[in-house]
């Protein structure tokens, strides 16, 4: 049986791994190279390491580490952060990334998608959404959600998957580092909706909360980044809680 | 020291086979070179992406009969697994028809009307491609070998270990079938005919599971 997956997130700014509360009010939580290799040594499905860096050092300094990763990481990793072209997806790639993100660019630019996805396959592309209520709607938003667009979720959404990604990576930026839980109900819309896997991300605080994105929220896949980067729970711990729970999840056989 | 060849036909990245083989400290090349490849201790045919083009490719560089004709082990990965069986529905294309069973697309799908009334409701229905971590049982050696027993692909790998796929297509079960995976319906996760080795999972990024194929891939 397919197993849940369960994805630590790196934000990598400026070489170093941070994590914040709604994306403000970064920390710095160590070092990536050392943390990625840990959390795969751990049992991680897989890692996603994203780029926040905001000037151009900070993106080569990214793209050594992704090749650093590359190189000790034995499972599957999807890089993403900036990534506004097919050119950036094709270097990502040579550096040794699985998959790519894209956000932000994808909604100024659908294009996008269909670009990298024809040329590097659907497997190769994960959309990442963010998203926020106003007023009962779901908005999509960029720029850490701070700016909400006219997209709606549920039809951006079908979009995406229409224009070949592969995969959608769904943020509620409401929950998102506030380690309330997942909005459910609508993870489970979304995956019923959806005919590609969907990863929930934003507001895991505990076992429970994603024992339930992956049960009633049937999300394929749970990305969280500050439960495991702060210790407040390790990725063996939680693979065992969940599958003590009757969810399938990878664990060790021996 | 023994070396591997890559082969490289322009379907995509190499990099993480790379990366585990130096991993595991193994001497590799990535080439395209018929007679590189024909002198290389183990071959292996990675691939990502569509199985038509990735055929035309693979006969375009003139690498169809090179293949067909070694003799010493070879692992087919993903696509490059694909290529080694009879036929892929995917572009419908004939391949190079060393494992003696056909891919064929994952999930359910029904010419208009004939649906059946036990089909799997559409609520429950497979996320395709089928990405992640799947278990593999009845792993046993295949056909046509001559080696040891414990020189195989599956030596020291538990039943029930989970490996990690990314495909939308899968080869039948067949004789060559030495592990299965369920996805809807059982699959060849892994076949075998001879010195013909082929993985529908990635080896390269399944964790220590992946890493001990290979090794005992490079052992044979």
């Amino acid at each position: 049986m397919l197993a849940k997956r369960i994805i630590p997130c790196l934000d990598i700014k400026d070489g170093v791994t941070v994590k914040g509360i709604n994306f403000t009010g970064l920390k710095d939580v160590g070092d990536p190279v050392e943390l990625a290799s840990r959390y795969a040594s751990d049992g991680a499905d897989e890692l996603v390491c994203l780029d926040i860096s905001a000037t151009l050092e900070g993106r080569k300094t990214f793209a050594a580490i992704v090749e650093r990763i590359a190189e000790v990481v034995d499972i599957p990793f999807t890089v993403g952060g900036g990534i506004a072209s097919v050119e950036d997806a094709g270097r990502l790639l040579l550096a040794g990334a699985d998959k790519v993100s894209v956000n932000s660019a994808a909604v100024r630019r659908p294009e996008l998608i269909d670009e990298i996805a024809s040329r590097y396959g659907s497997q190769f592309i994960v959309a990442a959404i963010d998203a926020r209520q106003y007023g009962g709607k779901w908005v999509v938003t960029t720029h850490s959600g701070t700016r909400p667009t006219d997209r709606e979720l549920f039809s951006w959404a079908r979009e995406v998957v229409d224009r070949g990604a592969g995969e959608i990576l769904f943020t509620s930026m409401d929950n998102d580092g506030t380690g309330k839980g997942y909005p459910c109900k609508t993870f489970a819309a979304l995956s019923e909706m959806l005919s590609v896997p969907v990863i929930a991300s934003g507001g895991a605080g505990s076992v429970e909360d994603i024992a339930e994105v992956l049960t009633a929220g049937q999300a394929d896949a749970a990305l969280a980044a500050s439960i495991f980067h702060y210790g407040r729970i390790g990725i063996g711990e939680l693979k065992s809680a969940l599958s003590s729970r009757g969810i399938p999840i990878r664990t060790a056989i021996s | 020291m023994q070396h591997t060849a890559i082969i490289d036909y322009g379907t995509g990245n190499l990099r993480s086979v790379e990366n585990a083989l130096k991993r595991l400290n193994a001497g590799y090349v990535v080439t395209s070179d018929a007679a590189v490849i024909r002198s290389a201790d183990k071959v292996i045919l990675p691939g990502v992406g569509e199985a038509s083009s990735a055929m035309e490719k693979l006969h375009d560089a003139g690498l169809d009969e090179v293949i067909l004709n070694l003799t010493r082990p070879v692992l087919g990965i993903c696509i490059g697994m694909q290529l080694l069986c009879e036929s892929s529905e995917e572009g419908d294309t004939a391949c190079l028809g060393i494992f003696r069973t056909a891919v064929r697309r994952l999930g359910e799908t029904f010419p208009p009307g004939s649906r059946p009334d036990n089909a799997i409701p559409y609520k429950t229905r497979l996320k395709i491609p089928e990405m992640g971590w799947n278990s593999i049982r009845c792993l046993r050696t295949g056909t046509g070998g001559t080696d040891r027993e414990d020189r195989q692909l599956f030596n020291g790998i538990p039943d029930g270990s989970y490996v990690y796929y990314v495909h939308s297509y899968a080869p039948d079960i067949c004789e060559d079938t030495i592990a299965i995976t369920e996805y809807g319906r059982p699959f060849s996760a892994a076949l075998r005919r001879g010195n013909f080795f082929g993985t529908q999972f990635h080896p390269e990024k399944s964790g220590s599971i992946g890493q001990k194929i290979l090794a005992n891939f490079l052992e044979l």
